[in-house]
Parts: C-alpha cells; sequence; structure tokens
C-alpha cells in the first residue's frame, strides 16, 4: 500500500497527516518526500541532527513556508498551503525556537494576544464597548487569567515580557500558545536553554496540556533524555527525509537513526579487514 | 523680567503646541504600527475640514456635519490602507512615503473637485475671548483645544488599552515580526490605525480650521508637526504631546525675548533650529525607541 493511501486512510481520524511533502530552498532539500501522520491525543517527538529540515517541517504545517509538493492535513481538511490567518479557527498554535513574543507588552498581555483571533465582535463594536465585545472581553481576560494560573504565571502578569529570565519566558509563550484551546499544539525546541530543574517541569506541564486539553502535541526536541520519557512516538529527520518512526523504544534500536546521530562508522569497517 | 507675562507668553505658547501635537499624534499612529511616515496628513486633514465646512454651509446641522464627514474619514483611512500601502507591504521606507506623498495630491485634488478652492470660515461657536485666570490671560478657544486634544488622547488610551483590536495595535508595534509569525490580522489592525488617524485628522482639521480658516495652505501644518515628532520621537504618543509643547513654548518664548535682535518674526523657524540641534543630540527623539542593531 503507498503511502498516500495509508495517509488518506487515517486523515478523517488523524490530527494532523503531511502527504509527500517537499521543500527546497534553492537547491537545498529542505524537506523530501515526508509522509507523516500523528494520532489525535499523541504527543509526537520530531528529531534529528541540525539542519535535518525539523523547523522546516513546522514551519510548513504552520503555513510560514509554502511546501513545493505534497500537502498538509488538518482536522480533516486537506491543503497546499496552510493559511496562517486560518490557523486559529483551525485549532492550531505553536511556539517558535526563538521566541516569537512582545517583550514591551506585559505577560497578561502576551497571553492575551492568543486569544485575538477569537474575537467576533467588529473594530467599531469593540471601540464603542457594545454589550457582546465587553463579554467577549471579559470572557477572554478570565481565560488569560486561568492560563496564566496554570503555568504559575500569575505572580508575573503585570510584568513586561522583556524583563523576565529565558525560562519564564518560553513558559509565556507556552501559555499563549495554550491560551485559545488548540486541538495541535506545535513546540519548536520548547526545551532550548533550559535548566534541568525548568525541563522537568515543562516536561509536567506538556503532559498536562496533553490531558486537560485534549490535544495532539507536536515537537522538536534535541534533549534524547526528554523525549524518550515524553513522546508517544518518535519521528526521525536526517537531510529532510524521514529515516525513521515509531515508539520510543523501536526508535532506540533503529541502526539508521543510530547511524544518523553518530555518524556510520567507515573507518572500523574498512578496518576490519586489517 | 515681569514673570505674570513671561508665564503668559509660557501659557499660550503651551497651548498652541497642543494644536501641534493633535497633528502629529496622527503620524505617530500609523508610524508605529506600519513604519510608514504618513505625508498625507495634512491633507487629510484639509480635506475634513473642507468637508465639514462646505456641509455645515448647505445648510445641515452641526452634528450631521461631524458624523458624515467622520465617515467620509473612516473611509478614505480604509481606502489608503487597503488600495494603496498593503499592495506596497515590504517595500522600502522611501517608496511608502513616497506613496503617501501621491497619495496627499490626490486628496488634496479630490477636495479642490468636490468642494472648489475659495476660503472658508469655520465657526465652531467658541468666542475666542481672553479668559483671565490668576492674572494671566488665557485664550478661550485654546483652552477648548486643549481640552478636545485631552478627550481625543483619553479615548485612544482606552482603545489600546481595552480593546483586542488595541492590543493588536500595540503587539504589532511591539514587535511586527512577531505578530508577523503568529498570524495575527494584520489587516485588520491597519484598518482600525488609518480610521484612527482619519479620526484624528479630523479632530485637528477643526480645531486648525477654525483658527486659520479653512484653505489650502490648511495641509501645510505638517511641516509644523515635523519638529514635533524630531523632538518626541517618532513613535510615541507621549512623545507627541510633549514634543507639541515644548516646540509651542519654544516658538512663543523666542519670538518675545530673542525675536527682537533678529527683527522679529523667528516663530517661523525657530521649531527647526530647534529640532535640528536636539537631532544632534538624540537622534531619537525624547521618547522613541532607540535603535539597536547587532552586527
Amino acid at each position: 500500500m503507498s503511502a498516500t493511501l495509508v495517509v488518506a486512510a487515517v486523515e478523517d481520524r488523524a490530527a494532523l497527516a503531511i502527504e509527500s511533502l517537499s521543500l527546497s530552498f534553492g537547491g537545498v532539500m529542505a524537506l523530501s518526500g515526508i509522509d507523516l501522520t500523528v494520532a489525535p491525543g499523541e504527543i509526537r517527538a520530531v528529531i534529528g541532527p541540525n539542519g535535518a529540515g525539523k523547523s522546516s517541517l513546522i514551519n510548513v504545517v504552520s503555513g510560514l513556508y509554502r511546501p513545493d509538493h505534497g500537502r498538509v492535513w488538518l482536522g480533516g481538511r486537506s491543503f497546499a498551503a496552510v493559511p496562517t490567518d486560518r490557523l486559529a479557527a483551525l485549532g492550531v498554535a505553536r511556539t517558535f525556537q526563538n521566541l516569537a513574543l512582545f517583550k514591551g507588552l506585559s505577560v497578561l498581555d502576551n497571553v492575551a494576544v492568543g486569544l485575538n483571533h477569537g474575537f467576533r465582535a467588529g473594530v467599531f463594536a469593540q471601540i464603542a464597548g457594545l454589550p457582546g465585545a465587553r463579554r467577549e472581553r471579559a470572557a477572554a481576560q478570565e481565560r488569560a487569567a486561568a492560563v496564566l494560573d496554570f503555568f504559575h504565571l500569575t505572580d508575573m502578569r503585570d510584568r513586561l515580557v522583556g524583563t523576565l529570565s529565558y525560562g519564564v519566558q518560553k513558559r509565556v509563550e507556552l501559555a499563549r500558545a495554550v491560551v485559545a484551546r488548540p486541538r495541535l499544539l506545535l513546540l519548536d525546541e520548547p526545551m532550548a536553554g533550559m535548566t534541568l530543574t525548568e525541563k522537568r517541569e515543562l516536561t509536567g506541564f506538556i503532559r498536562a496540556i496533553r490531558d486537560e486539553l485534549q490535544a495532539t502535541i507536536v515537537l522538536i526536541e534535541h534533549d534524547i533524555g526528554v523525549v524518550m520519557g515524553l513522546s508517544d512516538r518518535v519521528a526521525v529527520l536526517d537531510y529532510g527525509r524521514l529515516i525513521g518512526d515509531g515508539t520510543p523504544e523501536a526508535i532506540r534500536a533503529n541502526q539508521a537513526v543510530i547511524d544518523a546521530y553518530l555518524g556510520v562508522a567507515h573507518d572500523l569497517e574498512a578496518g576490519e579487514g586489517i | 523680567m515681569d514673570l505674570s507675562f513671561f508665564t503668559e507668553v509660557l501659557v499660550g505658547g503651551l497651548l498652541s503646541g497642543v494644536m501641534y501635537s493633535l497633528v502629529a499624534i496622527g503620524f505617530v499612529l500609523i508610524y508605529k504600527t506600519s513604519g510608514v511616515l504618513n505625508f498625507a496628513q495634512g491633507s487629510l486633514l484639509l480635506f475634513s475640514a473642507l468637508t465639514f465646512v462646505s456641509l455645515i454651509e448647505r445648510g445641515l446641522p452641526f452634528w450631521a456635519g461631524i458624523l458624515i464627514t467622520l465617515a467620509a474619514m473612516t473611509a478614505i483611512g480604509a481606502l489608503i490602507e487597503r488600495v494603496v500601502l498593503r499592495p506596497l507591504v515590504n517595500q522600502p521606507p522611501i517608496t511608502l512615503f513616497m506613496a503617501t506623498l501621491g497619495v496627499s495630491y490626490v486628496i488634496e485634488g479630490a477636495a479642490q473637485l468636490l468642494w472648489g478652492t475659495q476660503v472658508h470660515g469655520l465657526d465652531l461657536g467658541i468666542d475666542d475671548r481672553p479668559l483671565e485666570i490668576s492674572g494671566v490671560f488665557v485664550s478661550t478657544f485654546d483652552l477648548f483645544a486643549a481640552g478636545v486634544a485631552g478627550a481625543m488622547v483619553a479615548v485612544l488610551i482606552l482603545f489600546f488599552r481595552y480593546t483586542g483590536i488595541g492590543l493588536g495595535f500595540r503587539a504589532v508595534a511591539d514587535d511586527p515580526l512577531a505578530a508577523l509569525s503568529l498570524g495575527l490580522r494584520l489587516d485588520r489592525i491597519g484598518t482600525a490605525v488609518w480610521t484612527a488617524a482619519g479620526m484624528v485628522a479630523l479632530v485637528a482639521g477643526l480645531l486648525w480650521g477654525a483658527r486659520l480658516g479653512v484653505q489650502f495652505s490648511l495641509s501645510l501644518v505638517v511641516l509644523k508637526a515635523l519638529p514635533v515628532l524630531v523632538l518626541g520621537g517618532f513613535d510615541s504618543i507621549a512623545g507627541a504631546i510633549v514634543g507639541g509643547l515644548i516646540i509651542g513654548a519654544v516658538e512663543k518664548l523666542a519670538e518675545v525675548y530673542i525675536g527682537p535682535f533678529f527683527g522679529g518674526g523667528i516663530e517661523g523657524w525657530i521649531a527647526y533650529v530647534a529640532a535640528l540641534g536636539f537631532l544632534l543630540v538624540r537622534p531619537a527623539g525624547l521618547f522613541g525607541q532607540k535603535l539597536v542593531e547587532r552586527v
């Protein structure tokens, strides 16, 4: 059975399906022929050496890059290029490798921005403070406050984000991504630059997000310990190709993955004859 | 030096500075969100004053005139954003500036076609009697203008603080790239900002029109706003207010105390000298964001 058929068979149930996806920058193939299906409620890690195409994959799914070939299925609908301005409506939220926070805004405002898409009231209704717009805003405030509480950020709600430590900023970004109750959450290196304690805390948060929101989570991560402990399945990219996809145990035993990470022992093989 | 005379000049200067701030705020709104120095702000101001006056002269009541003009300004602001600036997104600032320069002539031409070229008097119903407050004479009209400006700034602050669109505006102003990668609806925010700039132009246009008479040279008040922006910073509303006050005070004080040495008439250019001197010391303005680039 071809990969396309596999995708077609599961597209209804999958939270995210990627079908023969290719993307190149100039002559460099960032992604070539990727097929990937993520089941609802799954925590899926994407790993691979630097430059393997992990961030490109997430950028395609969140609409920042337009792929050369292939399609992305989100919630039973397929896109040649995911429309960025409809991401929130599709129930997709993400965080960025290099934080995309508003440093001059308070923690609360940064999180509340994540709800901006949901506003139905028009510009004038908001300015005039019509009852519908006011109710919407009150609900948004309440929701943002609840999420701040969940991430232990309530004490810092009025601090400017630029004044906070890197680890806390990462938590603020996660809070913003979660506030609109996404069905699919894309995390680009959520643990990068964190201390061991912060990593442990964040691992707990990610599990809790999955359990409480019944969200599907796709995360790029370099810390193999975290990946193996946290994810249900692991996809491995190398030079833009998918070289492994399976449970953490299966990936640990996958020879292609070991080769990609440690390098193939050509010298030893050559030396065997001696 | 006569202290009460000094105070009178100073207060007069500060109040006329409020009028400059009104114009400058229109610039700041657009510059902050889109990085465009909107040269058409002056024409918008002229167009609003001219439209209002012409409607009144055709016998419409005051409030109908305000509402129709407001609707027109909203439409024009939204239209400029949609038709001219959105297609030019990601172009260098000078291109955008030239585009707004072109727009300003289109608007002035349209105003001429619609309403003709004669000078109109605009009476807002405030008699300009000097008011004596503890020995200092203050113009009633200037006080009224300051009150209106204060109210307008308060409305803008409420808008930015307490609406979703306002939050979006602050987000875009803080970090346009982050806003873009989040997929914030930049189009909606852009339309809202241009609408707001149109409203500010209306308020400024009415006050300036009542002060100078509604004529085509009214669009040249943009040139008065430039030193204010240099002083206060192009991206700060607080800066536009403080800058306007300082420029207004400097103009009047310089005219009275330094003017005689030059044979008078320095009010017209002293603001630019002040701005030029200030540029050398603080290029980003009093409240402007410093541009620090990593190399």
